[in-house]
């Protein structure tokens, strides 16, 4: 794909100017990593990593009448979050249940919210909320700040947000910049992400990054960090065709919102997604057959990697509910090889947010 | 991770791969560049030792963080031995490719390696 059909971060130049390696991602130029994936994987459980995430759509939702017809699109329970600055992970999904988008919802007023949709799906999603919400992607940088020194290094900059629960949000000035902080993240860690308008994104980047404690990190940690933490990727881990119950997701879908929902909770899914640890050595990759003990196929990884805390191969697959339960032994086909494995819990790693 | 270097020590295959002649042995590995490319490496699959390796067909794999790679051999010949302590520590081929030997191998025919690329004529096809 030529770059030039490519959308480009507010950060596009600051990218190259730290030697980033940028590679195509959901029709932007993005930076996949800057020195190695293991080593920003690691600074992020350690110290406190910085994500360009500008690719990240927004929604804005404005006026009662479209909230209420939202809410019939939405899994989770809008007046869980009646308040402005409270923050609630939900699932946009078609009649049959199917997730179309996992997003955030942020109470910006009682009658105002925004969504924080995935960048692959922000024209889907608008589309199908054609009428309800308006596209606001353009006017935001967005950065995540996370790791176990990440409120530190906010404090460094005159931000204390020690006493901000998680899925909270609140404006902040970061270098002279009105910014709105939400305690929300996608690793594991303690730490932010931050709306940043487009014209001020370069000055605030700069300035959370002087602070020698954070390290810049790429689309290639991200995606290690979140499997880790047993965060599903829309796009791999779920899709349209999936629901969530089966997704694990049911904490998001709380019962009598959708009756399609609440009959597949009744019945039980089909199949299951379950965070796989591999007890030999090959690393599970979307796709990867998995096995029951006598070689049968019981299912199929949806995201796989080596894990840089454990040294071990893991995955979120797919499998027969037979299958499910945690320490139940089973096989990953690496290649035509049967790899040792079995189911966990989630997560894999804890990261300092649990 | 060393700055990209490409030995005067050695012949390069173009499919990202380089051979040490010692006598009618030689140690194969990955230059500089395919280190490169791949990233984080953090999977060595070996060849059995005693097998039969063919100039231009993979033998082993190796893996990042992102993605699977086969490692193409460079000459024809028969591995003697393989670095144990490559497969204990992939990530020691992104600290010095030329160090971290993947095989030994007995060789064919060792003059054949002469008609490989040299260090100037590797540099040239990836640049």
């Amino acid at each position: 794909m030529p770059d030039v059909e490519l959308r480009r971060s507010p950060l596009d130049a600051v990218h190259d100017a730290l030697g980033a390696r940028m590679v195509p991602f959901a029709g932007w130029r993005m930076p996949l990593q800057y020195d190695g994936i293991i080593a920003e994987h690691m600074a992020v459980r350690e110290r406190a990593g910085l994500f360009d995430v500008s690719h990240m759509g927004q929604l804005s939702v404005d006026g009662a009448a479209d909230i209420a017809a939202l809410q019939q699109h939405l899994s989770n329970d809008l007046s869980r979050i009646t308040s402005a600055g409270e923050a609630q992970y939900s699932l946009l999904l078609n009649d049959a249940a199917g997730i179309e988008d996992d997003l955030i919802v942020y109470r910006i007023a009682a009658d105002e919210l925004l969504l924080v949709v995935n960048a692959a799906n922000a024209s889907h999603d608008a589309a199908l909320l054609d009428g309800i919400a308006v596209d606001v992607s353009d006017r935001w940088a967005m950065f995540a700040l996370q790791g176990p020194l990440a409120l530190d290094v906010l404090a460094s900059l005159g931000i204390d947000i020690a006493d901000l629960p998680a899925f909270r949000f609140r404006a902040v000035t970061i270098a002279g910049h009105d910014c709105t902080l939400a305690t929300t993240g996608y690793t594991g860690e303690r730490g932010c992400e931050l709306l940043v308008p487009v014209a001020a994104a370069v000055d605030v980047w700069n300035a959370v990054l002087a602070d020698a404690r954070v390290t810049p990190c790429g689309l290639g940690a991200r995606d290690t960090l979140r499997l880790e933490a047993c965060y599903p990727l829309h796009g791999n881990d779920i899709d349209a065709a999936i629901d969530p119950i089966a997704a694990g997701l049911g904490f998001a879908a709380p019962t009598g919102m959708h009756p399609s929902v609440d009959a597949i909770r009744a019945a039980g899914p089909a199949r299951r997604l379950v965070p796989v640890h591999v007890d030999g050595r090959g690393i599970p990759r979307a796709g990867s057959r998995v096995l029951d003990e006598a070689g049968a196929q019981i299912g199929e990884v949806s995201s796989g990697t080596m894990s840089p805390v454990l040294r071990a191969g893991i995955a979120l697959a797919w499998v027969h509910p037979d299958h499910a339960s945690p320490e139940t032994p089973l096989a990953i086909d690496v290649r035509g090889t049967a790899v040792p494995a079995h189911v966990t819990r989630r997560p894999f790693v804890p990261g300092s947010l649990r | 991770m060393a700055d990209a270097s490409y030995p005067d020590d050695r012949r390069y295959h173009e499919a990202h791969d380089w051979v040490l002649v010692d006598g009618d042995t030689a140690t194969f590995g990955i230059t500089w560049h395919a280190q490169d490319a791949l990233g984080d490496i953090v999977y060595y699959a070996p060849p059995e030792v005693g097998a039969t390796l063919r100039a231009g067909d993979p033998y082993g794999e190796l893996e990042s963080v992102k993605a699977v790679s086969d490692v193409i051999s460079p000459a024809d010949g028969e591995v003697l031995e393989v670095n144990d302590s490559v497969v204990g520590s992939p990530e020691s081929v992104n600290d010095d490719p030329y160090s971290a030997w993947l095989v030994r191998v007995k060789l064919s025919d060792p003059a054949a390696v002469d008609a490989l690329l040299d260090s100037a004529a590797y540099q040239a096809l990836i640049s």
